[in-house]
């Protein structure tokens, strides 16, 4: 199948041509198909949230190509405006850049730059707001009187709101409670199966991206080191720690069995495979 | 982008510039500062630039980055460079048309005055370039410290210097993730008529000062737990010392103000 984003040989040195020259991203190739569930995991500054940004157009990259549907992104002025439409991308600390005086209009600045109808936008922002789960009754309020997790939600909801056909977080879930986050995960899961839409997330939440993840890519110094199901990924857990990156609760558990002498195979990633596995030990197995 | 303004910007390094100290570094650009406004011929601002050139190839400073610096002043000195041009009448006259008279006179004056402008921007380049923003509001407050008896608050000034230093690379930081965020969104801050522009900027304003205010109000709190309570009776990880470099560098320093000065006396 044709991919709908892809990158080739993409490469972004920061501050070129000054002492604080810096090569962020090398040669990165990357396709992501319609409907996939992508996981970006990589160690602080390997270059993820520089990554994303290329993706709808915010940075230029200093070399290699982004398509979307096969389209250079960069080859027209319009092309790049309207990208950032149908690529959504939810920053680091969202809840930073809202501004308006109500949550309902902070939702809808997405939709009126796509310069849609009234009643469209109307219609968006409400769906957008029941996704990640924010009542009529906060719409109405200022988004600086929302605690940290609301105002998340809204940023969340403002991305949401244009519908776009490959919707990128970058790392939602930092600092919010364990409920929040599991509940701001499944809003995202519910998004991401009623539209078919493309999801890209940047996270350092393992045991996350390990259930949800239909492929997993591994940032290293700016470059791809590993591309594969999350099952392939998490049987490097060696080289993972390398990295300075985590693998999930099941794995480390499993693998500590393992060193204990329990016989269970080595690609466990989640609490029902490990469930499974101790289940096929009990009464065969040596140490059951 | 926004982060590729250099004016004031600091090139760590560590030549016998950057090593000196900042008080140092503070006197001697006021005393080329003198000298250069003290040149009036040929001979005595080819020893400023000789004296320019030197320092420069000693900090190790790019050309390139020094003249980037001069670009937002360009228009200053091209304005000075065409009205020294057009209003100067005295000497022999070069070309003549319509209302128009050049002379040679206004050409050399007119050199004369951008290549001084040059000089005194790039010299001060030297001194930012080769500086941290905070050794060198360190260097101004310990330079101006005798004012305290005069009841100046000349640690409090410093201290606003160098809080304001240190929150322009945030903000601008800031102001760049802002202005993704709300480019992700469709926000358009490039095209536009004046009055859409300026719209255009408020979802980019309001959460920039919301968070400078969050800055401020955090920083104060961070502040005060750690007990700051003005400079009185404050001491400092780090002394400045005058080293042996220092006094080198001023007696240069002097000599060559003195040089200057006897040039300018001899009519040169
Ligand atoms: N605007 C910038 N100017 C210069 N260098 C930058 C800029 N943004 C990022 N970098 C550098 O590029 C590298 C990659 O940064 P990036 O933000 O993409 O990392 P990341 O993988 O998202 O990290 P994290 O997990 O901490 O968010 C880092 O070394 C960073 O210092
Ligand atoms: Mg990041």
């Amino acid at each position: 199948m044709e991919p709908i984003i892809s990158t080739e040989k993409l490469g972004h040195v920061y501050s070129i041509g000054t002492p604080f020259e810096h090569a962020a991203l090398c040669d990165v190739d990357f396709e992501a198909a319609t409907g996939e569930y992508i996981g970006l995991i990589g160690h602080t500054g390997s270059g993820k949230s520089t990554f994303v940004q290329h993706l709808n157009g915010l940075i230029k990259p200093t070399s290699g190509r982004v398509l979307f549907h096969g389209q250079d992104i960069h080859s027209s002025k319009e092309l790049t405006h309207s990208i950032r439409f149908k690529v959504g991308i939810v920053f680091q600390y969202p809840e930073y850049q809202l501004f308006e005086d109500t949550v309902y209009k902070d939702i809808a600045f997405g939709p009126k730059n796509m310069k849609l109808s009234e009643s469209e936008i109307d219609e968006r922002v409400r769906e957008a707001a029941g996704f990640v789960g924010i009542t009529d009754e906060l719409l109405e309020k200022s988004p600086f009187e929302l605690s940290g997790g609301e105002k998340r939600r809204a940023a969340i909801a403002g991305v949401i709101a244009m519908r776009p056909e490959v919707l990128i977080l970058d790392e939602p879930t930092a600092g919010l409670d364990p409920r929040g986050c599991t509940r701001l995960l499944e809003n995202i899961e519910e998004f991401h199966s009623a539209f078919n839409a493309t999801v890209i997330m940047v996270t350092h939440d393992m045991d996350e991206i390990a259930r949800a993840a239909d492929r997993i890519i591994v940032f290293d110094k700016g470059r791809i080191r590993y591309n594969a199901p999350p099952k392939e990924i998490f049987s490097h857990s060696g080289e993972l720690s390398e990295m300075g990156l985590a693998v999930p609760q099941a794995t480390v558990i499993a693998a500590r069995l393992r060193a204990r002498g329990v016989t269970l195979p080595a690609d466990i990633y989640t609490i029902e495979q490990l469930e499974e596995a101790l289940a096929g030990l009990k009464g065969g197995g040596e140490n059951a | 982008m926004l982060k590729d303004v250099t004016l004031g910007q600091f090139f760590p390094g560590n030549t016998v510039i950057h090593r000196l100290d900042p008080r140092t570094k503070l006197i001697l650009v006021i005393v080329y500062i003198v000298a250069l406004f003290t040149a009036k011929s040929y001979i005595s601002y080819a020893v400023v630039i000789v004296v320019f050139a030197l320092c420069v190839a000693v900090s190790r400073i790019g050309l390139k980055s020094l003249f980037s610096g001069l670009k937002p002043i360009l228009i200053i000195i091209i304005i000075t460079a065409i009205l020294n041009i057009l209003f100067t009448r005295s000497g022999r006259v070069l070309l003549q048309f319509w209302k128009i008279t050049v002379t040679a006179d206004g050409v050399r004056i007119a050199v004369f005055m951008v290549v001084r402008l040059m000089l005194l921007i790039m010299g001060t380049f030297i001194l930012t370039y080769t500086t941290s923003p905070i050794s060198l509001t360190e260097g101004l407050e310990r330079l101006l410290s005798p004012l305290k008896k005069i009841k100046v608050p000349v640690h409090e000034l410093a201290m606003m210097m160098s809080i304001a230093l240190r929150f322009i690379p945030t903000l601008i930081e800031e102001t760049d993730k802002i202005m993704s965020a709300q480019k992700a969104r469709g926000a358009n801050f490039e095209t536009g008529s004046l009055l859409d522009r300026a719209k255009a900027l408020l979802p980019l304003l309001v959460p920039l000062f919301v968070s400078a205010f969050r800055r401020a109000d955090e920083l104060a709190v961070a502040m005060e737990s750690r007990c700051y309570h003005g400079g009185e009776g404050r001491t400092r990880m780090n002394v400045l010392t005058m080293k042996k470099r220092d006094w080198t560098a001023l007696i240069l320093g002097a000599i060559f103000l003195a040089a200057i000065i006897a040039l300018a006396r001899f009519g040169l």
